[in-house]
């Protein structure tokens, strides 16, 4: 069988099972965040955290919910990294450094998971689990509450009150994310992942670091976090030994962006609501996985910084599909990619990461996207715009439009900056064009909260630490206050009744739109810098 | 006490309470399961042939070229268009061509390419069979024994269609061992 046919069927396989799981993954979902019951546990989290679960609150508590959880976040984990050495299995690691601890609780605070460490001679074990791990769920869980927040505003008419973020956090730890990572966990271990609480192992004479890879791995993948247990991340064999974790890995990946635009759905009440996003999410999804593919296995090198067992199908499957989440975990070095396979990667994430997006954070982004589209509909047939049932005023597009273009204004400033630093040149791994590559993705890949990098760039210096830190910071948070803004101005709302001149949201005509928003806002501000890395890599 | 400082005491009472969850009892409920016989061995990589890390000598098949600095792993994060590399390339094809005795043209893409995790522990198997010849001749085994130890050790794609094939160098150089 050829490659490309066995590659082909391999995305199949990948397809089907999250079309088996869709509906009822997608429907338990919309259950969990709509119930009004609490399970025992849930009741004892608010209990010793002594919060009230039955009190609902407004958007700016909701946001300064999100905010104290995180800031607290942030501070934790750069304490456990600067105390490590007094921690058990530090295997004498020591302590991390302050830029470095920095850069790295905010990475995991805000879901980016990027690294400017080695995880086998910088983080012990205690760090991993107590620290990284819970990170890996929390940020995660605090996408999904963003994004069901934003659903409410939708849903519910002339009221102030959007859930209760506490307990909507609590419960996508605990009914969603756990039970999932825990089986996937052990299934993983069952593939030939590595679950081992000592430093190393010998492989014949040499000593190969391992870790307690499996628990992380499984939410690392879940959570769309992606930040790896060992440097190599998902091309290590002690985290993706073999084709089938691989494809366990992506299925990880997808399944709950994916499944949320179900849940979406249900929760409107209206079920092709969703399958319309998934319909461009998928488009997309697939049109780029054709743009690396094809980009790879025609590459010159085409193995370089790739592993055998993988391949090229499954290294693009996985490249495609970290990117196009915000996970970025990688079983490939992008690096070493094409400039064209490496610029559909560097694309992926600056559609904004709605491809299907990161956990929560894709349906969020796509239902701001999706707002713009309709404004500018509106704005094509002179009517004041409408979505799900709400009018989308003033308010409601420039929460929309606030939320779209933080991303690129940090980007763009990061990397611009970064580019006329003198020291910028030495802390390239490649010269030319595919240098500036590396600047642009790694502040795209911070901006979008994605992780990936082209590692060959070293990270380390005060600059990039602190810069990177800030854009991870302020590409979370900005988005997400402007989206709770615009759920709670929604949620303020009567509902307006559907008219002939209502522009109907299901059909291939607002499916075509939204496509178009996304790929045109990105294009029109990213073209000129992309020109200078990427496209001109691979037209040379 | 403002809004923001109530609502971030508010979370670091959550997320003690969830770090205790998913920080401490779920990464030891997952520990716990994989010490069941069956999950074990793979826990602890006891068998070390999903990695393979280079071995000196000539008796031996050599892996991928690796950019990992161990215990650490990685690639080497090199652009298709960087002419630098270009050069290393070469030299490694001029090396191999002549540790087989054969000609450049013969050296398959994966012998001169850095792996991603700098461990991976397959080769092809046309860069497998092109060290036959030498692998045989210092092992003193008849150059057919060695081919089916190849053969033998060569991982085809799951369910036929997962993944790509390749020769697991590590489980082949131990089963030469035992050989000799």
């Amino acid at each position: 069988m050829s490659s490309t046919v066995a590659g082909l069927l391999q995305v199949g396989l990948l397809i089907a099972a999250l079309a088996v799981v869709y509906r009822p993954f997608g429907d338990y979902m919309a259950r969990v965040y709509t119930s009004t019951k609490h399970l025992g546990v849930e009741r004892a989290v608010y209990k010793v955290a002594r919060v009230d679960p039955g009190s609902e609150q407004r958007w700016g508590t909701y946001a300064l919910g999100v905010l104290g959880f995180s800031f607290v976040g942030v501070a934790l984990l750069y304490v456990l990294q600067r105390v490590q050495s007094v921690l058990p299995w530090d295997f004498g690691r020591g302590n991390v450094p302050p830029g470095m601890a920095f850069n790295t609780a905010v990475s995991f605070v805000t879901n980016t998971n990027w690294q400017s460490y080695v995880p086998e001679t910088v983080m012990g074990h205690t760090v991993q689990m107590v620290g990284l791990t819970v990170q890996n769920f929390v940020s995660a869980a605090v996408g999904m509450a963003v994004a069901v927040a934003l659903v409410r505003g939708f849903l519910r008419h002339r009221t102030d009150r959007l859930g209760n973020f506490w307990v909507d956090l609590t419960r996508g730890v605990v009914r969603i994310l756990l039970p999932v990572a825990f089986a996937f966990a052990i299934l993983l271990v069952a593939t030939g992942v590595v679950m081992s609480l000592k430093s190393g192992v010998d492989v014949d004479g040499q000593t190969v670091a391992t870790a307690p890879v499996a628990s992380q791995e499984a939410i690392k993948e879940l959570g769309t976090n992606g930040g790896g247990v060992l440097n190599a991340n998902s091309a290590h064999p002690f985290e993706n030994p073999n084709a089938w974790s691989n494809l366990i890995e992506i299925f990880l990946i997808l399944v709950i962006p994916v499944s949320l635009t179900r849940t979406f759905g249900t929760m409107v009440g209206e079920r092709k609501q969703g399958y319309v996003l998934l319909g461009v999410m998928g488009a997309l999804w697939s049109a780029m996985l054709a743009v690396i593919w094809a980009a790879e296995a025609h590459g010159l090198r085409a193995l370089e910084g790739k592993e055998l067992r993988f391949g090229v199908p499954g290294s693009a499957l996985f490249a495609n599909s970290t990117t196009g989440t915000s996970t970025g975990a990688v079983n490939s070095m992008h690096d070493s990619f094409t400039g064209l396979g490496g610029g559909g990667a560097l694309l992926n994430m600056l559609f904004g990461e709605m491809t299907p997006g990161g956990v929560g954070t894709g349906l969020y982004s796509i239902l701001v996207m999706a707002v713009i589209a309709m404004f500018l509909a509106g704005l094509m047939v002179g009517r004041t715009p409408e979505y799900l049932g709400k009018k989308l005023g003033r308010r409601e597009v420039t929460a929309a439009a606030v939320s779209i273009l933080a991303m690129p204004t940090v980007l763009l400033i990061g990397a611009g900056v970064a580019a006329l630093l003198p020291s910028t040149a030495d802390a390239l791994n490649n010269p030319g064009e595919h240098g500036l590559s590396e600047i642009l993705y790694a502040y795209a890949s911070a901006s979008n909260n994605n992780g990936s990098a082209f590692a060959g760039i070293t990270v380390t210096s005060d600059w990039f630490q602190a810069s990177l830190g800030v854009c991870m910071a302020l590409g979370r948070f900005v988005p997400i206050i402007a989206v709770l803004a615009l759920a709670g101005s929604l949620a303020a709302q009567r509902k307006v009744p559907v008219t002939a001149g209502t522009l109907p949201t299901t059909g291939p005509l607002f499916a075509t739109l939204l496509a178009g928003a996304i790929v045109l806002v990105a294009a029109l501000t990213f073209v000129p810098a992309l020109a200078l890395g990427p496209i001109a890599e691979a037209l040379l | 006490m403002t809004s923001f400082a109530k609502q971030a005491l508010a979370g670091l009472r959550v997320l003690l309470v969830l770090t205790v969850i998913t920080g401490v009892l779920y990464p030891a409920a997952v520990w716990a399961v994989s010490r069941l016989p069956g999950l074990h061995a793979n826990a602890e990589a006891a068998d070390t042939t999903s990695v393979a890390v280079p071995r000196e000598g000539e008796q031996w098949f050599v892996a991928r070229p690796s950019a990992a600095t161990l215990p650490a792993s990685g690639g080497s994060n090199k652009g298709e268009r960087n002419t630098d590399y270009d050069a290393v390339i070469a030299e490694r094809r001029t090396e191999i061509a002549q540790r087989e005795s054969v000609g450049q043209d013969r050296v398959p893409p994966d012998a001169v390419t850095a792996s991603a995790s700098g461990l991976d522990p397959h080769i092809s198997t046309a860069y497998a069979l092109l060290q036959v010849p030498r692998v045989a001749r210092e092992n003193g085994l008849p150059e057919d024994r060695v081919r089916e130890l190849v053969a033998e050790h060569t991982d085809g794609r799951a369910l036929g269609f997962l993944g790509e094939p390749g020769v697991n160098v590590t489980a082949l150089n131990r089963a030469l061992d035992s050989a000799t």
